[in-house]
C-alpha cells in the first residue's frame, strides 16, 4: 500500500505546497526575532497582497511574477511605514500593547477588504496555471516548481542579507542585545521598521507566487497564518532555516494527512502539532532558549 | 466606598430603564451591551488583573453556549439546571487550558497565540461534531416558560443579565480588594519578584483563568437562551473574542467599571454606523480594529484611565486657584 511510487508524488508535492508556508514563515519569524513580539497581523497583510497580484493581473495585465517586482519594494515600503508610524509609537514600547496593536491592524485590514470586495472569492485564470513537469515519476504543477525555487532564492538571500551587510549586522545586533546596540549608535527605531518591512516583503514574494494556482478573498491569508505559526513555532521562533525547515515539514505532513483524513480534519491535525509543540518544546527544533 | 456609591448608582438606573421604556430596540442594545460587559469582565479578570492577554476568550463562551443549548435539545434537561452546568463546562475549559499552558510557562504572544488555537481547535469541532448539530448548528425549541428561561417580553431577560453584570461586578470588585488580587497584579507587574516573594504564579494565574472562564461562559450560556439559535461561528467565531478584549481595553484595562463603561462605547459606535451605512459587511469590526490601534496610541488606559486624569488636574487647579487669589489680593 505504501509503496514508493506512491509515497514520492505526495511528499514531493507537500516539499513544494510547504515552499510558499515556508515563505510566509520566514517573514513572521523575522520580525518575531528582532521585535519579539507575534505579528497577528501578517495574514491580512498576506491577504492584502494577495488582492494587490490579484488586481495586478486582472487590471493592470501584468503576469504575478513580473508584478512580485514592483509588489515586494512596495509592502517593504508599507512595512517600514507600518512599523515606524502606527506600531512603534502606539505600541509605546510595552509587549502586551504592540500584540493588541496588531491584532487591532488584522481586525482592521481584513474587515475593511471585506466591506471593499465583498466575501466573493477571485481566481485567475492564466494559461500556464495548469501545466505540469514531470520530476520523477511524479507530475507537478508548474507554478509551484516556480513557488519552491523561488523560496529557496528568497531564504538565501535574506540570509546573506543577516550575514553579510551592515542593515543585517545591525538587525541581529538589535534581536540579541537592543540597548547594547543603541549605545553603539544603531538606530533602533529604524532597524525595528527595516525588520518588519523585509518581513512584510516576504509576504508579497509569497502572494504572487500563490496566486496563480490559489484563489483570494478577504480570509484567505488566514489559512496561511495558522500555519504560519505551527511552522515558525515548529522551527523555533527567529529561525531562518528553522522556518525554512518547519515549513517543507508541514507541508509533507499536510500532504500526508490530505491523503488519509479528510480536509477539515487535516486541519485539526495542524492545529493538533502547533499545540503539542507549544506546550512541549516553545522554544521549537531549532530556536534558541529564551 | 466611591467604587460602591457608583456601583449602586449605575444599578439603580441601569435597573428602572425597562419601567421607562418598553422599546424592543433599546432593551434589545443594552442586553447585548451588557452581555459584552460581562464577556469583557471576564477577559478583564483575566487580562486586566493577571496581565495574561487571551486572544481566545471565545474557547469560554462557546462552551458555555453550547452546553446551555445541547443539554436542553438533545437531553431535555431544564434550561436553568443548563446555564450552570455550562458555566461549571466553561469553567472547566479554563482549567484544562489554563493548566496547560501555564505549565508549560507560556506568557505574552505564546499565550495569546495558544488561547487562540484552542478556541479555532473547539470551533472546527463543533462545525463537525454531530452533537453541536455540525454546520446547522443548534436551534433551541420556543417555550415562552420562566421555568424554561424564555420570557414573554425582553425586560426579565434585561434583568437578568443587568444581575449576572452586577454579580460580576461585585466579584472583581472583592478580588481586587483581597490578597488574591494583590498576588494576581503582583504577577502582573513583574511574574519573577513575585516568585521570589513566594507567590505561587502558575496557581494564581490558574485561579484567574477559571474564574475568567466562568464569568464569560455564563455570557454564552445567557446568548444561547436569548437568540436561541448558535452555531460554531457564533459561539466560537473570532467576533466574540475580540469584543471579550476590546471593551476593557477602551473602557480602562484592570479597573472594576472599565468593562461596562467599554461596552457602552463601543456598543454605541457600532450601533450608530449600522444606522448611517445600513449594515455593510465588515465596517463594524472595521472599526473595532480602529478603535483598538487608536486606543492603544493615544489612551492605553482607557476611558477609566481619561477620567482620572481629568479629575487630577481639576484637583490641582482647585488647590491651586485660591493661592493665586491671595496672591492677587495682597
Amino acid at each position: 500500500m505504501l509503496s514508493p511510487l506512491l509515497l514520492f508524488p505526495v511528499v514531493l508535492n507537500g516539499l513544494m505546497a510547504g515552499a510558499v508556508y515556508a515563505l510566509v514563515a520566514l517573514g513572521l519569524t523575522l520580525i518575531y526575532g528582532v521585535l519579539h513580539i507575534i505579528n497577528f497581523a501578517h495574514g491580512a497583510l498576506l491577504t492584502t497582497a494577495m488582492f494587490a497580484a490579484f488586481f495586478a493581473y486582472s487590471i493592470l495585465g501584468l503576469d504575478p511574477y513580473i508584478a512580485a517586482l514592483l509588489l515586494t519594494p512596495a509592502f517593504f515600503l508599507s512595512g517600514y511605514a507600518l512599523q515606524r508610524f502606527v506600531i512603534g509609537p502606539a505600541g509605546r514600547g510595552e509587549d502586551r500593547n504592540i500584540l493588541l496593536v496588531t491584532l487591532g491592524l488584522a481586525v482592521l485590514i481584513e474587515n475593511v477588504l471585506l466591506y471593499a470586495f465583498r466575501a466573493d472569492t477571485r481566481t485567475l485564470n492564466l494559461p500556464y496555471a495548469f501545466d505540469v513537469v514531470p520530476i520523477g515519476p511524479a507530475f507537478v504543477a508548474v507554478p509551484r516548481v516556480i513557488a519552491f525555487c523561488t523560496t529557496m532564492v528568497v531564504a538565501l538571500v535574506l540570509w546573506l542579507i543577516m550575514r553579510w551587510t551592515d542593515t543585517g549586522k545591525a538587525i541581529r545586533a538589535v534581536a540579541k542585545e537592543k540597548l547594547g546596540a543603541q549605545l553603539s549608535g544603531i538606530d533602533v527605531a529604524h532597524i525595528y521598521a527595516v525588520t518588519f518591512g523585509l518581513g512584510t516583503a516576504c509576504l508579497a514574494i509569497a502572494a504572487c507566487l500563490l496566486i496563480p494556482t490559489y484563489y483570494v478573498n478577504p480570509s484567505a491569508g488566514n489559512a496561511f497564518i495558522l500555519i504560519a505559526f505551527t511552522v515558525v513555532v515548529l522551527g523555533g521562533m527567529g529561525s531562518i532555516p528553522g522556518a525554512l525547515i518547519g515549513g517543507l515539514f508541514v507541508g509533507v505532513v499536510e500532504s500526508f494527512s490530505g491523503l488519509y483524513l479528510g480536509e477539515s480534519l487535516g486541519q485539526v491535525g495542524i492545529f493538533a502539532i502547533f499545540i503539542l509543540v507549544l506546550l512541549l518544546r516553545p522554544n521549537g527544533l531549532f530556536g534558541e532558549r529564551g | 466606598m466611591r467604587d460602591f456609591a457608583a456601583f449602586v448608582v449605575a444599578m439603580v438606573v441601569l435597573g428602572a430603564i425597562p419601567l421607562l421604556t418598553s422599546s424592543n430596540v433599546v432593551l434589545n442594545f443594552l442586553v447585548v451591551t451588557l452581555l459584552i460587559a460581562l464577556v469583557g469582565q471576564g477577559w478583564n479578570l483575566l487580562g486586566g488583573y493577571g496581565g495574561q492577554y487571551s486572544f481566545g476568550h471565545a474557547a469560554f463562551f462557546g462552551t458555555g453556549a453550547y452546553v446551555t443549548a445541547v443539554l436542553q435539545v438533545r437531553y431535555g434537561v431544564n434550561a436553568w439546571l443548563g446555564f450552570a452546568i455550562g458555566i461549571a463546562a466553561g469553567a472547566g475549559v479554563g482549567a484544562v487550558t489554563g493548566a496547560l499552558s501555564f505549565r508549560s510557562g507560556l506568557k505574552g504572544s505564546y499565550f495569546a497565540l495558544i488561547t487562540l488555537a484552542f478556541a479555532e481547535v473547539l470551533r472546527i469541532i463543533a462545525n463537525v461534531a454531530p452533537i453541536t448539530g455540525a454546520g446547522v448548528g443548534t436551534l433551541i425549541p420556543l417555550d415562552l416558560h420562566p421555568q424554561a428561561f424564555q420570557f414573554q417580553n425582553r425586560a426579565p431577560f434585561y434583568w437578568i443579565m443587568l444581575i449576572l453584570v452586577g454579580l460580576s461586578l461585585i466579584i472583581v470588585w472583592m478580588i481586587e480588594n483581597s490578597r488574591f488580587g494583590a498576588y494576581l497584579v503582583a504577577v502582573r507587574e513583574n511574574e519573577d519578584s513575585a516568585k521570589a516573594l513566594g507567590v505561587n504564579a502558575t496557581n494564581i494565574k490558574l485561579g484567574a483563568m477559571i474564574l475568567s472562564a466562568a464569568i464569560t461562559a455564563a455570557g454564552g450560556c445567557f446568548y444561547a437562551q436569548y437568540f436561541l439559535f448558535i452555531d460554531a461561528g457564533i459561539a466560537y467565531g473570532p467576533w466574540i473574542s475580540i469584543e471579550a478584549l476590546l471593551a476593557p481595553i477602551v473602557g480602562g484595562v484592570g479597573t472594576v467599571f472599565g468593562p461596562l463603561l467599554g461596552a457602552l462605547v463601543i456598543k454605541t459606535i457600532a450601533e450608530t454606523t449600522k444606522l448611517i451605512t445600513s449594515d455593510a459587511p465588515g465596517l463594524d469590526l472595521a472599526i473595532y480594529g480602529a478603535i483598538l490601534v487608536l486606543v492603544m496610541a493615544f489612551a492605553p488606559r482607557g476611558i477609566v484611565g481619561i477620567l482620572f486624569e481629568i479629575d487630577r488636574r481639576l484637583r490641582t487647579r482647585a488647590t491651586e486657584e485660591p493661592a493665586s487669589l491671595e496672591r492677587g489680593h495682597g
